[in-house]
This record gives structure tokens, C-alpha cells and sequence, in this order.
């Protein structure tokens, strides 16, 4: 979990308080070493790939997703980040935060996009990205690649590449970054 | 935020978060496509008792890239000419079920007052001589985007400062932000009392020209000649119109604004609007950006998640 969507989990102005390591620095790493195979077999190849990470979090994963998959397949790859910002179904239920940057190089038309983030849980923030890529084009196919799949679905979402699947309760927190994968909560 | 009415209630730090929010819709404003559904199902209604096309035209588009539906009330066809309060006007429309209210009027404080009878958020599009914030910010946004930041930049205002709600505005916009404003005008066109603002004031642009950062060139209204407060146009351009001589004076980096409509030939020589120093352009395009932030950040906040999880 990034930094903003901290800001967004209540209790708000807590802080995260991890409770157990679920994966360690080497475990990401894998992962993603292993997610990018998945997607050059699944594809048969790179051509025409375009990776999109959501910000905050998916955005770094995004990055090292690409170079992985680039160690995998030398062929140059698309790759950009994606504020869904914009397009939530929660917007007027809480606080404007400001945005991050939205940066897709290529039109999308034709391509097939990995979207990258670092959990999948209610699928809102994916529906919102699904609905953000079609102002930029109107891809082959859209695929969906996130480190953990946490589970608590709302809506009809399912990921296509999985780092790795984690039971949570409602109110627990995961924070994902590059260095390793922790459960925990917030707390004031 | 429920309302915005001066950029005095914003603070610096207000007006710094309006500037980084800013960023977003002008990367909006750049797709193919420059629309989102972030305001599906509001309604902002225009509610303007004094003519204005290109503000209205800005806060139109910035609302239609939002999604947000619009409602125009302009005066001359409306029941205001029949002898229509500024009350009733504010309740009629209200009951038809508007989320905002973008207000100009030629009297200083309609906004204030319409915010105290009405549910809506409410924005000052410009009330009298008083202020216009969403110039203000666009401002802001089009210098630190030329020149890299507002603070510590050396800006002369130059012109009609006493009828000029942007230069309100501007002036306390800038010094919020750390600038150093210099006012240059004829004493018949200052304010009488300039106690309390955190400027100097000068009558000799020349002087002026050589140690500033931005000259920002304000509108001399023809009007003002009935008013005899100027001897007569070309004597206002030959001691403070932006002539090509004076912008050689300009330090290189130095950039012109102005907040529209140009009088070519009075207060700015034509050539001189089209150098590529000026920003004029730039003021307008970003314009539509800073007034898509103000309706986001006004109509796109709530707190009723606060209890559920956010994240996913």
C-alpha cells in the first residue's frame, strides 16, 4: 500500500502498524520474475505489450514488472503509469487528495495491456482503470497483474497473474512495496 | 472547502494544494480525449449579473471535462430585468437542484452574501473591484510553470490598479506565495488608501522594467477616459504601456502577463503580445485546468468513507 492510499484507510492520520512478513524482498522479486514468464507465455511473446501501473502502488511494481519481463524477452516494451483518480465510484464520499501522474506514452489501440497493482481487493480501483482505458485508446485485450490478491471482491474482477493469494480480514491492511509484502492495521 | 470566494481563505498552503491539483487536469487537458467522469451527475449553474464571455466560457469547459452538468443564467434574459431579487434569483435556482453556483457580479461582496443563503458551493467568478481567485490561481500556475516558482519572483502590476479585481487578487495570491510586487500607475488609478496591501508602489515604469521577474499588464478600460483620470490613451501608453523600447529594457528570463481581453496598441504593443515572453496564451489554457481543479476539489470531496476501507 502507498503512501496515499495510507492517507485514505482509516482510521485516517493513523499509522501502519505491521503485524507479520508475508513475503520477503527475494519473495517479490520472484514473483515478479515468475509473472513475467507467465506473460510472455500467455502472449507468446511481448509484441505489442504495454504495461500500466496504477498509482501509487502499482506504479513501481509496474517498473520492475518491465524489466523482468524484459530479461525474459529482449524486445523494448510500453511502459506507463495510470491515476484512476478521476473515475472512482467514491468520488464526493471523501477527501481530494491530489493526483499523481497519469502517463501513458502510446495509444493503446491495438495493444495488449497488463494493468499492474500492488493488491486487488474490492476491484473498484479496476473497474475505474478499465473505464480510464478506454479515453486512451481501445486496447486487444486488457489484463490484469497485482502482487496480492487479497480477496473481498464487490464487484466481478478477477486478476490474470497473482504474486501471490493472502485470506485478510476486512480490516486488515497489506502494504506491498518492493523490499517485501507485510499484514498489519492502522492505528491512531 | 465549501466555497471559494477569495484566495485570502486559501492561504499559501491552500492555494499551494490548488496549484498540484492543477497539474492532474492540465495532463487531462492534454489527452485526445480531455474528459473525465469525475463530476457525473453534478450540476453547476452559472449565475453571471454582469456580461463576461471568457470566464464563463473557462469555467464551461472546465465543468463539461469534469462530466458535470451545466445551467446558464445570464441577465439579459432573464427575470433579473423584470426586478428579481439576488435572493429569489439564488432560491429559483437552488430548487432545481443545482451542487454550485459560479457567481459574477458588479458588486463587491454578491458572492459572500449569496454563500449565506445558499446550500451550494458557491465560487466568485469576479464581484465588482474586489476579487477574482480563480484568476489569481491561474496566475500562480502560468508563472510558476514559465518561471519555476512564485517565491522571491520581483512582479510589477502595471496599470488600472483601482478598478481591477484581478489585481486584488493577484496581489494577495503572489504575496501569500512569497513574491515581491511592485504596483505601477498613475495616482488616479491607484487605489486611494493603500494601507495594509504588502506592496511598494511606483509611477515610473521605466525604472521599474529593468529589475523585475514578470510584468503583469493590466486592462486600461476605454471607459476610463469619460472618467478623465487619464489625459487620454496615448498619453496612458506613452508612460506605462508595454512598448517594444520598454520590453528591451526586460531582463531576458523576464516574461509579460495579461489577464485579457488585450487592447493591442494601449497598454501593450502589438508585437509585443506575440513574443514568446508572453504568456498570455498560456494564462488561457491553464485557465480551463485551475478552474477544473476549483470545481473537483469543491464538488469531489466528501468524508462519509471514513469508516470503511478505502483501499483496493
Amino acid at each position: 500500500m502507498a503512501d496515499r492510499e495510507r492517507r485514505m484507510a482509516p482510521p485516517f492520520g493513523g499509522v501502519f502498524v505491521p503485524r507479520a512478513e508475508v513475503m520477503d524482498r527475494d519473495d517479490v522479486h520472484r514473483a515478479l520474475r515468475r509473472i513475467a514468464h507467465e506473460i510472455v507465455e500467455r502472449n507468446q511473446g511481448v509484441d505489442r505489450l504495454a504495461v500500466i501501473g496504477l498509482q501509487t502502488g502499482g506504479a513501481p511494481l509496474a517498473r520492475d514488472l518491465a524489466s523482468a519481463i524484459g530479461e525474459v524477452d529482449d524486445s523494448s516494451l510500453d511502459v506507463g503509469t495510470l491515476d484512476v483518480a478521476l473515475y472512482r465510484d467514491d468520488i464526493g464520499l471523501r477527501p481530494v487528495v491530489a493526483e499523481e501522474v497519469t502517463d501513458i506514452p502510446v495509444d493503446l489501440t491495438d495493444r495488449v495491456v497488463v494493468l499492474v497493482d500492488d493488491v486487488l481487493f474490492t476491484g473498484r480501483t479496476i473497474r475505474a482503470a478499465l473505464d480510464a482505458l478506454t479515453d486512451f485508446g481501445r486496447p486487444r485485450s486488457v489484463q490484469l497483474a497485482v502482487m496480492i490478491d487479497r480477496g473481498h471482491r464487490e464487484l466481478p474482477i478477477r486478476p490474470d497473474y497473482v504474486g501471490k493469494n493472502l485470506p485478510t480480514r476486512r480490516d486488515e491492511v497489506v502494504d506491498v512495496t518492493i523490499d517485501g509484502v507485510h499484514l498489519g492495521e492502522m492505528r491512531k | 472547502m465549501t466555497n471559494l470566494l477569495s484566495v485570502a481563505d486559501l492561504g499559501a498552503d491552500g492555494i499551494e494544494d490548488m496549484l498540484r491539483l492543477t497539474d492532474t487536469f492540465v495532463e487531462v487537458s492534454r489527452r485526445q480525449i480531455p474528459r473525465v467522469p469525475a463530476l457525473r451527475g453534478k450540476t453547476v449553474a452559472w449565475l453571471f449579473f454582469e456580461d463576461s464571455t471568457r470566464t464563463r466560457l473557462s469555467f464551461e469547459a472546465a465543468a463539461r471535462r469534469l462530466s458535470a452538468d451545466t445551467m446558464n443564467f445570464s441577465v439579459s434574459s432573464s427575470s433579473v430585468n423584470k426586478g428579481e431579487s439576488v435572493r429569489d434569483t439564488v432560491q429559483t435556482i437552488e430548487a432545481m437542484g443545482v451542487d454550485c453556483v459560479v457567481v459574477r457580479h458588479r458588486s463587491a461582496g454578491v458572492p459572500w452574501q449569496i454563500a449565506t443563503w445558499a446550500d451550494a458551493h458557491v465560487v466568485n467568478a469576479g464581484d465588482g473591484w474586489h476579487e477574482h481567485p480563480t484568476q489569481a490561481l491561474l496566475d500562480c500556475y502560468t508563472l510558476r510553470e514559465a518561471l519555476g516558482s512564485v517565491e522571491g519572483r520581483r512582479i510589477a502590476i502595471v496599470g488600472d490598479v483601482k478598478h481591477s479585481r484581478v489585481a486584488r487578487s493577484d496581489v494577495l495570491a503572489f504575496t501569500l506565495l512569497g513574491a515581491e510586487v511592485t504596483l505601477v500607475a498613475p495616482p488616479t488609478l491607484l487605489p486611494p488608501s493603500l494601507e495594509g496591501w504588502p506592496v511598494t508602489v511606483s509611477n515610473d515604469l521605466d525604472a521599474v522594467l529593468p529589475e523585475v521577474d514578470v510584468v503583469y499588464l493590466l486592462r486600461m478600460q476605454r471607459e476610463r477616459m469619460h472618467e478623465a483620470l487619464v489625459p487620454s490613451l496615448r498619453e496612458y501608453t506613452a508612460q506605462y504601456g508595454l512598448t517594444r523600447r520598454r520590453v528591451a529594457a526586460l531582463d531576458d528570463a523576464a516574461i509579460v502577463m495579461h489577464p485579457g481581453p488585450m487592447n493591442r496598441g494601449v497598454e501593450i504593443d502589438a508585437e509585443v503580445a506575440d513574443l514568446p515572453r508572453s504568456v498570455v496564451v498560456d494564462q488561457v489554457r491553464n485557465g480551463v485546468a485551475v478552474r477544473m481543479a476549483v470545481l473537483f476539489k469543491l464538488l469531489g470531496s466528501g468524508t462519509a468513507l471514513t469508516e470503511e476501507v478505502a483501499d483496493g
